[in-house]
């Protein structure tokens, strides 16, 4: 089994509505649910905004520490899973999921090594 | 008799992509299973010339190939090396899972069909796949590949390394997909067969009008993939939809490479046995009754390949065919072409009222067919100045030459 990195990207700025955000989460964890059910849950959650990031630098052998984010731009990284899969469709499967739930684009990465390695 | 070096090419071409397969079954990784199809080839070369084609050159090639890598693994493996102790596990727990199979041949066919859906897998970009599909099922080299597609070998060579390592570590799996996804999956590996074919068949770039090899591998592709997918209607369509394209490929350019037009080609020297193929492909797919894009358009051509002059031509089934595309496939290419169809029921004033309702600004077919349209309502200016977008916006030589003796003869000065 390999694991994978399901992440969830929105855009900058005002949230959605909040009984469309209810929405939303109601359906996450639904799906969290059900990867439970599945054995393929592993760790995954919601993020506070980039705001409230703060960024650690090494320096001249120190590390500084700014406020964050680290990266500015038109979306942030608003919440990620991790799951087990057997390869990528079955990861896709549950990525497309998450898409439709939070109409969000969703990126998927594979961990090195196999899980339980 | 010994075999000839054309005649083992020929083997190499033909069995190259099942050998991959294979041994990709058997060995979880590609790059394993290149490497010894090509150790076995080189083996091949030294000693068939000599000792004559084995019973089943495939069959040789595969076992050949499966014990050079094995032998290469365990050298490899006893080094420590992870890598292949994981990809000689594979191998062991494959062929005991294969004991179970007949025969290399036969059964397992179906190989080279995973091996398609992984290399035309939505999760690698479309060069990639076009490219990975060339060389993994077509045996083309990366140099082979970069200069059909006019990219440095290095960049080539790049782009499949990168496809590769993506289908190993994020796991593209190597099967044919579920019944639910195979639709859209299907659709992507007839867009890359396509893709192959047209570059082939109208160069995007470059001096020739034809790039025959990749035309031909092509239709090789298409061929396969109809046979392994007889239940797939719009697998027997693309291939009819090429053959009946590849027919005109000789009457297509002059001896010196000029563009002829379809209304303007000798049709005697259209490819009587392409179109018998071609046309009893359609009269299966009719038969179905599943219509599909690439269906339809093979029965456009089929309904062009039927008419002995253009004036034969049964436009208003053409007009009918492009009607069901585009309902279809709703497209301003599709619009387009159905314009020039009604152009010759209706008229060309009809036709360039139904192209200006067109947005295809960027396609320097649009302005080749508007000027075309404008040039027989006599409306030469007009149709000197689409001439010149038109030349504007083609790369391909042979085209751009047809587009300016076009432009001479309404504007000649």
């Amino acid at each position: 089994m390999k694991q994978y990195l399901i992440s969830m990207y929105q855009p900058d700025g005002e949230l959605p509505p909040p009984e469309f955000l209810a929405k939303v989460m109601a359906g996450i964890d639904a799906i969290r649910a059900e990867l439970q059910e599945a054995g393929s849950w592993v760790f995954g959650g919601g993020l506070h905004a980039p705001s409230t990031a703060t960024v650690l630098r090494p320096k001249d052998g120190d590390v500084l520490i700014t406020d964050g984010p680290f990266t500015e731009g038109k979306e942030h990284l608003g919440g990620f899973t991790i799951i087990t899969a057997p390869d990528l469709d079955a990861a896709l499967a549950w990525a497309r999921r998450y898409a439709l739930v939070t109409t969000l684009p969703i990126e998927v990465r594979p961990f090195q090594g196999e899980a339980g390695d | 008799m010994p075999p000839s070096a054309a005649e083992i090419e020929e083997v190499f071409r033909a069995e190259y992509g099942r050998a991959v397969a294979v041994l990709n079954r058997s060995f979880g990784d590609l790059d394993i299973a290149e490497d010894a199809v090509q150790d076995a080839f080189t083996v091949a070369v030294q000693r068939w010339p000599a000792g004559g084609l084995p019973p089943s050159p495939a069959g040789w090639i595969i076992t050949t190939a499966r014990n050079r890598a094995i032998d290469r693994l365990r050298r490899e493996a006893s080094r420590e090396d992870r890598h292949a102790q994981a990809a000689l596990l594979h191998a062991q727990a494959a062929l005991l899972h294969a004991q179970n199979e007949p025969s290399e041949e036969g059964p397992v066919r179906d190989d080279r069909l995973r091996l398609i859906f992984t290399c035309c897998h939505p999760a690698l970009a479309q060069a990639a796949q076009v490219a990975l599909t060339l060389r993994l099922l077509g045996g083309l080299t990366t140099a082979q590949i970069a200069r059909a597609f006019l990219v440095p070998e290095p960049t080539m060579a790049q782009r499949l390394v990168r496809a590769k390592g993506k289908i190993r570590d994020a796991r593209i799996p190597y099967r044919v997909p579920d019944e639910a996804d195979l639709p859209d999956r299907l659709r992507a590996v007839l867009v890359v067969l396509y893709l192959i074919f047209n570059e082939g068949y109208t160069a995007s770039s470059g001096p020739a009008l034809v790039r025959d090899d990749l035309c031909a591998e092509a239709i090789r592709l298409a061929r396969l993939l109809a046979g392994l997918m007889p239940d797939e209607p719009e697998a027997m369509g693309l291939l009819a939809l090429m053959l009946l394209t590849d027919a005109r490929r000789d009457a297509r350019t002059t001896g010196s490479g000029e563009l002829i037009l379809l209304a303007e080609q000798d049709r005697s020297r259209w490819d009587r046995a392409l179109i018998a193929e071609g046309q009893d492909l359609v009269r299966r797919c009719l038969r179905r009754d599943q219509p599909g894009p690439y269906q339809i358009q093979a029965a456009i051509q089929a309904v062009h390949s039927d008419a002995a002059t253009v004036a034969d031509t049964d436009w208003r089934q053409i007009v009918q065919l492009y009607d069901q595309l585009l309902a279809v496939t709703p497209s301003p290419v599709v619009a387009l072409n159905r314009a020039v169809a009604v152009a010759e029921i209706d008229g060309p004033g009809v036709a360039l009222a139904l192209t200006d309702r067109i947005a295809l600004e960027g396609f320097y077919l649009f302005h080749a067919i508007r000027a075309d349209l404008l040039r027989r309502l006599g409306r030469d200016a007009e149709a000197a100045e689409a001439y010149r977008a038109a030349i504007e916006r083609t790369g391909n030589a042979a085209e751009r030459d047809f587009l300016e003796r076009r432009l001479r003869a309404v504007s000649p000065h």
